[in-house]
């Protein structure tokens, strides 16, 4: 069967490609479009490494087809540094040793973004139901919570 | 961070093909025939290999991380021979130029089985006429040699006085059974590798592992290769917790790139991960404890059933020598068994084979503080193992932190702080015993004085920041100038895996070692340029310093200074360090958990928890408490939900992370660390390694918070929902 051509935005740039059926968007965006910032660690939809924005919501790529996306809006973690400078999300990981391995980390900081975009003052208790789509085993979350609800207190601040 | 570091999966080269692993759908089953000639008439299919593609091993030991393996099982283990032995056992590869066209490749490929009787449980594969795994396996280590195979790999025990003397001293005695289900070290980054064979045979090859080295060991062996001729690069690692010692899909890939003359990438799914990985042990423990009315441990006995999965090889030694490591007790007798079922065989996972008798015996130390009327830390301090202590496994302990992260946590707002009903606390110790090794790194000065470090041991959570931080400080440079990597194998000597908590104590170890030769040379080079003899220059404070009269006629020169004018000056510098490090000093921990326990569903919520661990000296404490924090964690899921379960089929019912339930960030709540610093006085910095204690302590500590809260000792993991639940209503304790 032949393959279907897809038009889409990618943080912020233009994009087409050619897509199989069965071929999820994560395969499309690590596959075709090279950008390998997106994680594959279940394809199920339970580890959350694969999370992007898609016309704004929080979605696990390796659920979504490639050819669902057709005139929409794709932001991934490689869109989320603005040129030289770090996303305040990004800034407070580093600085909190937020991270160990690293494999959760794209996905964690695109589902934070998503998160403080809708609520800029969040509780901990938010910030944990929010990230609960996001599995990490290195950290035991601790860091984490703090450093999204750090980079909450530095992005109100403005 | 940016989306740009480089993981297994994420390399990529030109004309790659896709590798894909049928497995084996039966537990046990003996492989009559396997017949690939249609899968290789498949257009697309570039290459198949099966058992014919490996050369069969001898009987071989070889240390894998803390615990030991045989090549012999290792050839067998990536793909089986005579029989498949668990479910999701590989039986063949091919490599295609895509996805679609592999995975038709892998149904065209016809496998004739005899489908044998299994076993999965260790207790019924102990027992006599239980189906064999292996008919030449006999249990090593008893005496007279058995003349009959059986499933029993190996006995073996530590024995120190004389546990029915003590038994006799003994004014409590308190004996119970525990069984823990396996569970999986859940890195969140799947298998991955990507090989290629040129026309000479030489090999370069991408994976995910906690040593490089060790895999380009093993592949060389199981494809019959020289070492020099491989090279293996690590990847960014997703995680390992010891999952990551072993070979999987390396050998595949590259006896597949082999074959198609072409790369091959592989990589797992998370279904193969669960199925075909390594998972720890489960296992059954049985424990006896005397102790006089005072509280005064006097006799302790252990039997520890491992499960190794397919083949022998589980970490029940280290499980033996851990059991009673942190009390001084004059008898101690633990005798254990590495016991092989239809599982996959486990790999390390974090303090291999300790959290499990640990949590036994901590549990019994409980029970004993409860029927003595003592406070559980009184009880432990009494007995803690300190400087001076002989443990039961063999080492007289030098300074050593328990008694000072007891007292830690004693004195914490957490431990004095009322409970309400259904809410319970438990404590309980851990440690492990650390490990050294052999450690290469270098040092390279560059010409702007910019140093790049190299070292060989993958870093899985913050390894490159604290040996940049002591070659900064080694070298007096500011620590932004110090570009840590990982090199490949061909850049550096051999290094040993990442594992034992090994890899930030030793490679600092060898980094002091490289940064001494720089120093070193850099005087000898000052000597050469002032016309000084070696006692009129030192090294100090990142510079070589002239002496007395001779100061007031040159100025101290800095690594950067001597950078600039090498080229006139002694050529490049640059130091290595090559160790054997020797000194690990054992780390000990002490946990404190709150829990609540709801009546209706049976569902245990941590509501608080702190972590006392000695360090020695926390290189880099952010990460240090890190270690804590995701050790505490792991240990809560294999305490309350992780588990491996099988159905009457012999095949795993849950091999993904829906059914498979690690905790997520709503399950548990901060974790406080609290860093005890006990100088390892065998370290330069007094390092202690801290990755792998953590994980020992939860299982004991959140038993014994689970009896608090609802009078029941529990003696099983994990601590399941629908187990919590039966145990209220059987006892009556949760009617309305």
């Amino acid at each position: 069967m032949a393959k279907h051509h897809i038009e889409a935005t990618v943080n912020g740039d233009a994009v087409e490609f050619l897509c199989e059926t069965e071929e999820t968007l994560l395969d499309v965006l690590r596959d075709t479009l090279n950008l390998t910032g997106s994680k594959e660690g279940c394809s199920s939809g339970d580890c959350g490494a694969c999370s992007v924005l898609l016309d704004g919501r929080l979605v696990c790529s390796c659920l979504v087809l490639g050819c669902e996306v057709s005139g929409r809006k794709i932001e991934t973690i490689e869109g989320m540094a603005k040129g030289e400078s770090l996303h305040p999300l990004q800034q407070q990981f580093l600085k909190s040793a937020a991270l160990q391995c690293g494999i959760c980390t794209p996905g964690v900081l695109v589902a934070s973004k998503a998160l403080l975009e809708r609520s800029p003052n969040p509780t901990e208790t938010e910030v944990r139901y929010w990230l609960a789509g996001n599995l990490c085993r290195c950290t035991g979350y601790d860091k984490i919570v703090s450093a999204v609800m750090d980079a909450a207190a530095v992005m109100r601040k403005g | 961070m940016t989306g740009r570091a480089r993981f297994g999966a994420d390399y990529n080269l030109p004309g790659q093909l896709v590798g894909r692993v049928l497995r084996s759908p039966h537990p046990h089953a003996r492989i009559v025939s396997i017949d690939t000639s249609k899968a290789e008439a498949l257009p697309g299919v570039k290459a198949v290999v099966t058992r014919a593609d490996f050369a069969d091993q001898p009987s071989e030991f070889i240390p894998a991380g803390e615990m030991m393996m045989n090549y012999k099982d290792v050839v067998r283990n990536v793909m089986a021979r005579e029989k498949a032995l668990y479910e999701g056992h590989a039986v063949a590869a091919v490599a295609a130029t895509s996805v679609a066209i592999a995975r038709k490749a892998l149904k065209l490929i016809d496998v004739k089985y005899e489908v044998l009787p299994h076993v999965i449980d260790v207790v019924e594969a102990m027992r006599p006429g239980a189906p064999l795994l292996h008919d030449d396996l006999f249990t090593a280590g008893v005496e007279p040699k058995p003349d009959k195979p059986s499933n029993i790999a190996k006995r073996l025990e530590i024995k120190v006085g004389d546990v029915e003397a003590g038994f006799k001293k003994a004014d409590l005695i308190v004996e119970r059974e525990f069984k823990t289900a396996p569970v999986h070290q859940g890195y969140i980054e799947p298998h991955a590798a990507l090989a290629t064979v040129s026309e000479d045979g030489s090999v370069e090859l991408w994976t995910t592992t906690q040593g490089h080295f060790i895999v380009r060991a093993h592949c060389a062996r199981l494809l019959g290769l020289d070492m020099g001729k491989v090279r293996v690069t690590a990847t960014e690692i997703g995680g390992g917790f010891g999952g990551k010692t072993v070979v999987y899909l390396e050998p595949l890939a590259i006896a597949l790139s082999k074959k198609a003359k072409r790369p091959v990438k592989m990589v797992m799914s998370r279904e193969e991960v669960f199925k075909a990985s390594g998972p720890t042990s489960g296992a059954t423990v049985r424990v006896k404890m005397g102790a006089t009315r005072d509280g005064k441990f006097v006799a302790g006995f252990a039997e520890l059933k491992y499960q190794a999965g397919a083949f022998q090889g589980s970490p029940v030694q280290p499980g033996t020598m851990c059991a009673y490591a942190p009390y001084d007790i004059e008898n101690v007798h633990v005798i254990g068994y590495d016991v092989v079922s239809n599982r996959p065989k486990v790999a390390a996972y974090r303090a291999p084979g300790a959290p499990i008798s640990e949590y036994a015996v901590e549990s019994v130390v409980d029970e004993i503080a409860k029927k003595l009327g003592l406070d559980p830390i009184e009880l432990r301090m009494m007995n803690a193992a300190h400087e001076g202590t002989k443990a039961a496994y063999g080492p007289k302990f030098g300074p050593i932190g328990l008694e000072e992260t007891l007292n830690s946590i004693k004195k914490t707002e957490h431990w004095n702080t009322p409970l309400r009903k259904w809410q319970g606390r438990g404590v309980a110790s851990g440690f492990w015993f650390n490990i050294g090794g052999e450690t290469s790194v270098s040092l390279t000065v560059n010409e702007d004085g910019t140093i790049s470090l190299m070292a060989g041991t993958p870093d899985i959570g913050g390894l490159r920041a604290a040996l940049a931080s002591v070659a900064a400080d080694e070298l007096g440079v500011p620590v932004e100038k110090v570009r840590p990597i990982i090199g490949d194998t061909g850049s550096l000597g051999f290094n040993f895996l990442t594992g034992g908590s090994r890899s930030a104590f030793s490679g600092s170890m060898a980094i002091v070692e490289a940064a001494k030769q720089i120093k070193s040379e850099l005087v000898a080079r000052a000597c050469k340029l002032w016309e000084a003899k070696p006692d009129q220059v030192e090294w100090k404070d990142g510079a070589v310093r002239p002496l007395g009269a001779l100061a007031e006629k040159v100025k101290p020169m800095t690594i950067a200074e001597f950078a600039k004018i090498s080229g006139k000056l002694g050529g490049p510098i640059g130091g290595v360090g090559r160790i054997n490090a020797q000194g690990a000093g054992p780390s000990f921990g002490t946990h404190l958990v709150d829990l609540e326990v709801d009546p209706e569903t049976g569902r245990t919520t941590i509501l608080r928890y702190t972590v006392a661990q000695d360090a020695g000296k926390a290189l880099h404490p952010a990460y240090v408490e890190g270690q804590f924090q995701g050790g505490a964690v792991q240990g809560i899921g294999w305490a309350l939900n992780e588990e491996y379960i099988y159905g009457e089929d012999g095949k795993l019912q849950n091999a993904g992370f829906l059914d498979y339930r690690m905790p997520v960030a709503s399950d548990v709540p901060m974790i406080d660390a609290i860093l005890v610093e006990v100088a390892n006085p065998k370290h330069p910095y007094g390092v202690r390694g801290v990755g792998e204690t953590p994980i020992v302590p939860p299982l004991g500590a959140i038993a014994n918070a689970m009896e608090n809260a609802t009078g029941i000792r529990f003696t099983e993991l994990p601590m399941s929902p629908p187990k919590v639940l039966k145990a209220l209503t059987d006892k009556g304790l949760n009617k309305a």
